[in-house]
């Protein structure tokens, strides 16, 4: 996005800075959100700003981070995914589920090769998010009712394959990249990391890239320009549901358990991360790299709250009211942009 | 007009002028109580706007206003409709998930004496309107379940039951079917007869002669005549919008254009038998390789419909599409543009992304030819420069947002969209639409050398010039069905109306 913003920028000299400021508000404002935030941490808490603590920060996100990628693409075609978290969840079940338990885990499980359980369980998260897909461009249903019904369907089927037990085995590979680190560094953040760059290159250098913003920017014209504009949308609503299986994965070995209702903060967090980000919620403005700012405005908020003293319960309060702060700016940059541009 | 009644509204010298042009020039107006007046004359004449001004949208203008002689001045819609005028407007605009006694009770329905809503005697009211007006209809069933054409008599019953005493009916027909049209006039007459002042503004002149009374006709911002009905006939009524030897721009318009022998090129698309519910009926054609056809019919004939069967954004109820001699049948706007058909609709809006930089407006249909993965801004930006020196797209900067452009120089894009690799069948609806003489005559230039590059190009327009200007074949759609062909034969503006 950062290249063609800035080629925009310099086509775009005669129309003034003042009027390009408010154009770019959308990026502009989560950037300022975050050195404020981080500015403040690191002024009311001596323990906020080291490295030990940008680390915890970084593996803090990286969850939300790998889910965030596939939700960024959704909501750039002015869609939203509701069921990201309950298909983590059951993403991350099934890889434990088809993984051998120890002896006193009491579920009547499946244990398959690492390889095979791993692929089965992508194989169950892409399924779910073809119904999605199919759900909302075959039949019509509006992303939002679709999905809100696929997140009771995985987790129903996550509650028929743990039945309330918690399993803790999931195949090394899985285990590896969830909990342990090469060189000082989780492997839960490099995955992460790779993965926000792969949405990135995906979204600015293909030609989906291209259709997702288009889609996004203006459905109508997208279809009268004979794209393939339910291929796209469906297309959307299956990286969605297998970034989200993959974060289910991770997550799992990370936190060392596979359970029911393990990953249900990650919804809102994952959906936050991508608005305060700066990525508009009407589509085709925002991208890969609004939502990176937006995971670091959330991880900061998250582990600085943790650093200063204060209610714990408070916080709860202060997130909501972060988050409803974004959303107003989200939605003023778009007009603004809009008046830009007339 | 007859002598001794006095006129239940009187406009005198009316000017009103939109950003330097002047829509309407002087205008007098005047409407008596148990009239019906019909109101003739070409997209743009002033029709509409006069209406606006009775109707309290436009509130500025020049020149007296007088209502039972006195002068008035509104401020808003509301006060018009304060003082009994009421208009059904082109567009339905009726609430379709309400129920169809809602809809006619819509803003004052019965209530008791602690406002609540009386529905039985809603729905009995409702049904007594309603039957009165010939519509036999459950008054409780969901108005959107209802076919169009009864929808829009709904909403004029509506209107017309109001008890207003001015009612301005613009284009009411339009998406009626005979029967109903026949229960309108009956429903005007008796209004008529209760001393209700109504104007009726529509483009079936044999509609207007029929029902009305008086009829005035408006050229280009003026009022041209106005003539008992009895006394005037269609043509005389067409010469009088048109104007004979008036304007010069106009005036090849008015002389016969002599159409070329019909071209025996390859048949691209023939079109058999295309029927859509009310919109479409057995509409046969066939376009041909390097020639224009142009498809002339009023607003609601059916030529948007047309248009996005063939461009696979509607689904016929009935008959083919044979592309080159194969049968298709469009799953969706992809699939048509893979089979080379391209369609630039009449709205900008829905073809272009103003967000977007223009070189990206011009690719966005070609992508999957210059790119399998990754993309060439390079290849892009170069392509769209090319088109924007060809089409002489101003300001000629690719990087530019498409809303910067002017309307013209988006139509141009829009056209430069489908260019580089040309489709063999381009689709172009109302091309010329809203734009200045040079713009207009730029895209004319752009069609006419698609056409000798050997596209079938297809022009839908509501404009008899646009259609005049640019087709070689000519079918004038009517209500839906295809009413005449004109070809290797002279034609002229009066003649298209003629036949519309």
């Amino acid at each position: 996005m950062a290249s063609s913003e800035t080629a925009a920028a310099t086509d775009q000299h005669a129309r003034g800075l003042a009027s390009f400021l408010r154009s770019q508000m959308r990026n502009i404002a989560p950037f300022l959100t975050l050195i404020f935030l981080s500015a403040f941490f690191a002024f009311a808490s001596p323990s906020f700003a080291t490295i030990d603590n940008l680390g915890n920060i970084l593996t803090q996100v990286s969850v939300t981070g790998i889910i965030a990628v596939g939700l960024t693409f959704v909501i750039l075609c002015a869609e939203i995914d509701l069921s990201i978290a309950s298909i983590a969840n059951v993403t991350g079940i099934a890889v434990a589920y088809f993984t051998l338990q120890e002896s006193y885990v009491n579920i009547a499980n499946i244990p398959l090769p690492g390889a095979i359980a791993i692929l089965l369980s992508i194989l169950l998260c892409a399924a779910l998010g073809l119904v999605n897909a199919l759900g909302l461009t075959v039949i019509g249903i509006p992303s939002f009712i679709m999905t809100l019904a696929m997140m009771q369907i995985a987790a129903g089927i996550s509650a028929l394959l743990v039945r309330g037990q918690i399993a803790y085995k999931v195949p090394s590979l899985i285990s590896t990249l969830g909990s342990s680190s090469i060189g000082g560094i989780p492997w839960i953040v490099i995955v992460a990391a790779i993965m926000l760059l792969g949405g990135h290159l995906v979204l600015t250098y293909t030609r989906f890239g291209r259709y997702v913003y288009m889609v996004g920017g203006n459905r109508e014209a997208a279809e009268y320009s004979g794209l393939n504009v339910k291929l796209i949308l469906g297309a959307v609503m299956i990286i969605s549901a297998v970034c989200s299986g993959i974060g289910g994965m991770l997550g799992v070995a990370h936190f060392g358990s596979a359970q029911q209702n393990e990953f249900d903060t990650y919804l809102l967090d994952s959906i936050a991360a991508v608005v305060v980000g700066g990525t508009s919620l009407f589509g085709g403005r925002g991208g890969i790299g609004n939502t990176i700012v937006g995971l670091f405005v959330l991880g900061v908020l998250n582990n600085g709250l943790d650093h200063v003293n204060i209610d714990s319960f408070l916080k709860i309060l202060i997130r909501g009211l972060i988050l409803l702060a974004a959303l107003v700016i989200n939605v003023y940059a778009q007009r603004l942009r809009e008046k830009a541009a007339e | 007009m007859p002598e001794g009644r006095q006129p239940i509204l009187e406009l005198k010298g009316i000017t009103k002028s939109f950003g330097g042009v002047e829509a309407l020039r002087g205008v007098d107006f005047a409407l008596l109580p148990g009239e019906i007046h019909g109101l003739v004359g070409e997209n743009g004449a002033g029709k509409s706007t006069l209406m606006k001004i009775i109707a309290g949208v436009h509130t500025e203008f020049s020149g007296r206003f007088l209502i039972d002689g006195q002068d008035t001045h509104f401020r808003s819609a509301r006060d018009a409709h304060a003082a009994g005028i009421a208009m059904v407007h082109q567009e339905l605009s009726v609430a379709p998930d309400l129920t169809v006694a809602e809809n006619v009770f819509l803003g004052n329905q019965p209530t008791n004496a602690l406002g609540l809503v009386q529905w039985r005697r809603m729905a009995r009211e409702a049904g007594e309107q309603l039957s009165r007006f010939g519509i036999d209809v459950d008054p409780m069933s969901r108005l959107g379940d209802l076919p169009i054409g009864l929808q829009q008599l709904i909403e004029i019953a509506r209107v017309l039951f109001s008890g207003a005493r001015i009612v301005i009916l613009d284009e009411p027909t339009s998406a009626l079917s005979p029967p109903e049209v026949e229960r309108l006039f009956a429903t005007l007459r008796r209004l008529r007869e209760q001393g209700t002042a109504i104007v009726f503004i529509s483009h079936f002149i044999e509609d207007i002669l029929r029902v009305s009374d008086t009829v005035t006709v408006f050229r280009n911002g003026r009022r041209v005549t106005e003539t008992a009905s009895a006394a005037t006939s269609k043509g005389a009524l067409i010469e009088a919008m048109i104007g004979r030897g008036g304007e010069a721009l106009e005036h090849s318009y008015t002389d016969d254009l002599m159409l070329p022998r019909p071209s025996d090129n390859s048949v691209v698309l023939k079109v058999d038998q295309l029927s859509l519910a009310r919109s479409l009926k057995d509409v046969s054609f066939e376009a041909r390789a390097g020639e224009v056809l142009g498809i002339y019919g009023f607003m609601g004939c059916g030529q948007q419909e047309l248009s996005r069967i063939l461009f696979g954004k509607l689904k016929p109820d009935a008959g083919t599409l044979i592309v080159e001699g194969t049968p298709k049948t469009f799953a969706s706007t992809a699939a048509a543009r893979r089979a080379g058909v391209a369609l630039v609709p009449e709205s900008r809006r829905a073809m272009l992304f103003h967000q977007e930089p223009v070189y990206k407006n011009i690719s966005i249909s070609i992508l999957d030819r210059i790119s399998s993965l990754l993309l060439k801004p390079a290849q892009e930006r170069d392509i769209a420069n090319r088109q924007v020196e060809q089409l002489q797209i101003r300001p000629p900067v690719v990087g530019l947002d498409l809303g910067m452009l002017s309307g013209g120089n988006q139509q141009k894009v829009a056209l430069a969209k489908w260019l580089t690799y040309p489709p063999k069948l381009l689709v172009l609806c109302e091309p010329t639409r809203g734009m200045d003489v040079g713009a207009k005559n730029d895209v004319i230039n752009i069609v006419r050398d698609l056409r000798a590059k050997g596209l079938a190009i297809i022009v839908l327009s509501t404009e008899p010039e646009t259609v005049l200007s640019l087709a070689d074949r000519i079918l004038v759609l009517k209500r839906g069905a295809v009413v005449r062909e004109f070809k290797n034969e002279p034609v002229s503006k009066d003649r298209l109306l003629e036949a519309a």
